[in-house]
């Protein structure tokens, strides 16, 4: 069945009321039915939850074959605990069939590409999925159909009980005896753990895994004892100089420069413009120096922004920290400026992944967005964005909170050089829809400006303002008079992984690919 | 052209292609890889192919790695490469001819 | 193939951006930051046993690609070299709009290359005499000869400076205030208006000392100069915004030129414009103020 983007959902997958993607805003006004956890009670006073190993802990849980672990992403391509923990259960108490429903997994995760082949790990459930990982999910290795949520859509689908999780890890550069967590004080600080939170109040046990244990009470905790079943102190949960980067610079390459330009002069062409704004952006070269220009409109126009939100890295801190900013809460901190400003600098705060985004819940922050600025690997002429297969059709990226800013805000920039090598950014049709074309609004190429259809009203600001802007077809055409018309990828018809719009119906399906041979 | 001795010519940096050929004996014996094969690869072959048919080379082994050079790259490592294993790539190059 | 129109001796220049010619990511599309004309270089940025790969790579780019309304030079390998000969062979069957002879010293240099752009324009059935020529002085030689290379050929659209090699010659460096070359620049400067061709600065080459560049600019928007050399795109849009007419000279340039087309209509030769007498003298300054601002966006209008 074809769903609102266009994308032909096969029928076998609507099956319990599951839905094809029907246009952003479907949902509203239903009601949901929250799904709780059966959790064990702890009414006899304890010293301490800490056991001897990760082993114990599982035990001690009641780990067993065809459970479901889940993990947060804060400790990005550091991370230690994924890999520590499915060690445990596969090899040490020889578990099978087990899911991972984590908030993302990335190149650090490699090892489990070899456990999906042998079978052990069956599913997947992740916001972005990378490396060898997406490889052997794409070649149809994994005995599940992989699930790709947004930031928004995993709280949403865990609060619904889609995804039941039976124990979640939490991986806490500090940790009391009794599992208050935080992500600063310790020695792989990842500052924010916004996505941990659902995970912790929603899982029948939580382990938390931490390298650095602190006395009790580590307040104000980022996950709280009371969710906690047990605390495992490890040598090092992380790679600390893969969990923050020293510190985001912003991009010197005039490219990237000249495109962050024209996103500073669109958002100061709209009415969303003024004093005490609200602003996202992405981390990606372009993205993040669009900062740097807009800084210069606001005070040209002696503006302040209200609040920021988002991944947050060095140049947003830094605006707090001049007052150019009012508040920033994070879900996740990317560099050491980052980390070490959260609830230390004023008015910096953290948020859970469903405060920052859940569609379904009563006040997510996405919702309040006046602009976001982010990136794509690929935009077709309906404005779909595609942020998660690569050009070869394998799993290569992340959804993350794309979908979920793109909705919510009102106006919401995509900034992406026109070509990258030979690969046409701006195409015919994306390989995977992640983020329908209806959330957004303006493309800024190193070729162009394109403003969707849907929004005359943001093309008639640009136009007040002078500033050019064509067709989106015309900088496809562009794009392939440069690098040539791509051929089709070719599929098999097996389906690898579905694709959830944050909403919790079927946004597009991943597909095995074929194996490319030159002969005709 | 005659391939007299193995040549070399691009590098492996992004957008550009590395393009290595060596005498062969019996046709053109093309190994490709590529960065884009899945979208690209049948152009990248096709361009090859015929920059080598322009350049009359008939036997000769060629082994393309590509990181997403446009079509008028691959096409300029091919010809020097080419132009190279005969010792005749430093002047006299057929502009408009043999090369367009 | 992108056929490209025939390139003007005399155009806007203020700003050209050198490539190396080697690198595909690089030369596909510089014409996108918004430089008047791109140096595809095939001189310094090129190692030595890269000059033939270069020279296919360009070939093709010049073939391919659409620069649009930019201009596209290349800079050649010096006369001293064993490579000049096919570079010039293959800018000309490229179409390149004008070739930058390296390190000339005297006319017969221009000449020289003159002769072999025209021995190509004959073999690869080009326009003859649609090859444009610029010089870059490098030398205190190539100073002292400046006017006779800016009026060696009719081909010649300008000279300009190049700094590295010109201050390795003068045992000099760099200063902030320009001392260091501004006798040369002078020089430069006069011959070039002398033989009537244009004159552009030599590459400001720190890229963090964004003042220092500003600085260059401003002396040489002071100086006279046509434009400069740049290397990195990031320098552009200074450089325009320095060499923009104010709004104030749009609009006198804008009274001058109509009311010479009325009064000269009407038969009168000298008029007064706000109480400033007139001639048919002021007339090509006022259109290059009027076609620079256009070129600059301040201006819409059609009088030129």
């Amino acid at each position: 069945m074809k769903n609102a983007v266009g994308r032909d959902i096969p029928d076998f997958l609507l099956e319990n009321g599951k839905e094809v993607y029907q246009g952003k805003n479907y949902m509203d006004g239903k009601y949901l039915q929250k799904a709780a956890p059966k959790t064990r009670r702890y009414e006899k006073p304890q010293e301490s939850k800490i056991v001897e190993s990760l082993a114990e802990a599982l035990k001690q849980c009641g780990a067993k074959s065809g459970m479901t672990f889940s993990f947060h992403h804060h400790l990005r391509d550091g991370d230690f605990v994924v890999n520590m923990v499915m060690k445990a259960a596969i090899e040490e108490l020889g578990l099978e069939d087990l899911t991972i429903a984590a908030s993302s997994l990335g190149a650090a995760h490699d090892p489990i590409a070899d456990y999906i082949e042998q079978g052990k790990v069956i599913g997947i459930q992740t916001s972005g999925i990378r490396g060898r990982m997406g490889e052997v999910v794409s070649k149809g290795k994994l005995r599940t159909r992989a699930i790709i949520r947004s930031h928004g859509g995993r709280p949403r689908a865990i609060e619904a009980g889609e995804v039941h999780i039976d124990i979640a890890f939490i991986a806490a550069p500090t940790s009391d005896c009794v599992g208050n967590c935080r992500g600063i004080g310790g020695k792989s600080n990842c500052g924010s753990m916004g996505y941990a939170m659902t995970d912790a109040k929603y899982a029948d046990h939580v382990v938390v895994v931490t390298d650095c244990l602190v006395d009790f009470p580590n307040m104000p905790a980022s996950v709280e004892a009371i969710d906690v079943d047990a605390v495992v102190v490890v040598d090092s949960i992380g790679n600390p100089k893969k969990i923050a980067s020293a510190a985001a610079r912003i991009s010197q390459n005039p490219r990237d420069l000249m495109m962050a330009e024209d996103v500073a002069r669109v958002i100061a062409s709209t009415p969303y413009f003024k004093d005490g704004f609200s602003f996202q952006t992405g981390v990606g070269g372009p993205s993040l120096a669009a900062n740097l220009f807009l800084e210069k409109y606001m005070d040209e126009r002696n503006i302040k922004m209200g609040w920021a939100i988002g991944g947050i890295c060095g140049p947003m801190v830094e605006m707090l920290k001049k007052g150019k900013v009012g508040k920033v809460i994070d879900v996740q901190d990317f560099d050491l400026d980052a980390v070490n400003s959260i609830n230390q600098t004023p008015n910096h705060f953290e948020m859970s992944a469903s405060q920052y985004a859940n569609p379904a819940n009563k006040g997510a922050f996405v919702n309040k967005l006046d602009f976001v600025v982010l990136a794509a690997l690929e935009i077709d002429t309906g404005f779909n964005v595609n942020v998660l297969t690569g050009s070869d059709g394998i799993l290569r990226g992340a959804p993350g909170g794309h979908p979920d800013t793109a909705a919510g805000s009102k106006c919401c920039i995509i900034v992406t050089p026109l070509i990258r090598g030979r690969m046409a950014t701006v195409c015919e049709h994306v390989v995977t829809v992640t983020t329908p074309g209806d959330c957004v609004d303006v493309l800024v190429t190193d070729y162009g400006i394109a403003v969707n259809p849907l929004r005359p009203d943001l093309i008639e600001c640009l136009d007040n303002a002078g500033i050019k802007h064509v067709p989106i077809e015309e900088l496809k055409e562009k794009a392939y008079s440069m690098v040539g018309r791509p051929d089709d990828l070719q599929w098999e018809d097996e389906v690898v992984a579905v694709l959830e719009a944050r909403d919790g119906t079927i946004l597009d399906v991943i597909r095995k690919i074929k194996p490319y041979t030159l002969e005709d | 052209m005659e391939i007299l001795k193995p040549a070399m010519a691009g590098t492996l940096e992004s957008s550009d292609a590395q393009v290595m050929v060596e005498p062969g004996e019996d046709g053109i014996e093309l190994t490709l890889e590529s960065s884009v094969m899945n979208q690209y690869g049948r152009q990248i072959k096709a361009t090859v192919l015929e920059t080598l048919d322009r350049l009359g080379v008939q036997n000769a082994r060629v082994a393309v790695v590509d990181k997403g050079a446009l079509d008028c790259t691959i096409k300029a490592r091919v010809e020097c490469a080419v132009f190279r294993s005969c010792g005749q790539s430093a002047e006299n190059i057929p502009w408009g001819g043999a090369i367009r | 193939m992108i056929p490209r129109p025939r390139p003007e001796r005399f155009r806007l220049r203020r700003t050209m951006m050198f490539m190396n010619a080697q690198k595909p990511g690089l030369i596909k599309d510089a014409y996108i930051y918004g430089c008047d004309s791109i140096m595809l270089d095939l001189e310094d940025a090129v190692a030595e046993n890269q000059k033939d790969a270069a020279r296919f790579s360009l070939y093709h780019a010049l073939k391919t690609i659409d620069y649009g309304d930019t201009e596209v030079i290349v800079r050649i390998n010096g006369l001293d070299t064993p490579h000049w000969q096919e570079d010039i062979r293959v800018c000309v069957a490229g179409g390149a709009d004008g070739i930058r002879i390296a390190k000339c010293e005297s006319a017969q240099d221009v000449l020289t290359v003159e002769k072999h752009v025209e021995m190509a324009e004959e073999e690869f059935g080009v326009e003859k005499g649609r090859t444009l020529l610029m010089a870059a002085l490098e030398s205190p030689k190539g100073i002292l000869n400046a006017y006779e290379i800016c009026a060696a050929s009719e081909r010649m659209l300008g000279v300009a400076i190049s700094g590295g090699d010109f201050r390795k010659c003068m045992q000099t460096k760099p200063t902030r205030d320009g001392i260091d070359m501004v006798t040369a620049r002078g020089m430069m400067l006069i011959a070039a208006r002398a033989a009537g061709v244009q004159c552009f600065d030599t590459v400001f080459t720190n890229l963090d000392d964004q003042e220092g560049f500003e600085a260059e600019v401003l002396q040489n928007k002071a100086m006279g100069f046509d434009g400069k050399s740049l290397i990195n795109p990031k320098q552009i849009r200074y450089v325009h915004q320095v060499f923009a007419p104010t709004e104030k000279e749009i609009i006198q340039a804008e009274k001058i030129v109509r009311a010479y087309r009325e009064q000269s209509a009407a038969g009168v030769g000298v008029f007064t414009v706000d109480g400033k007498m007139i001639d048919i003298a002021f007339i090509p300054g006022a259109e290059r103020t009027l076609k620079l601002a256009r070129a600059c966006g301040l201006w819409e209008g059609d009088l030129v």
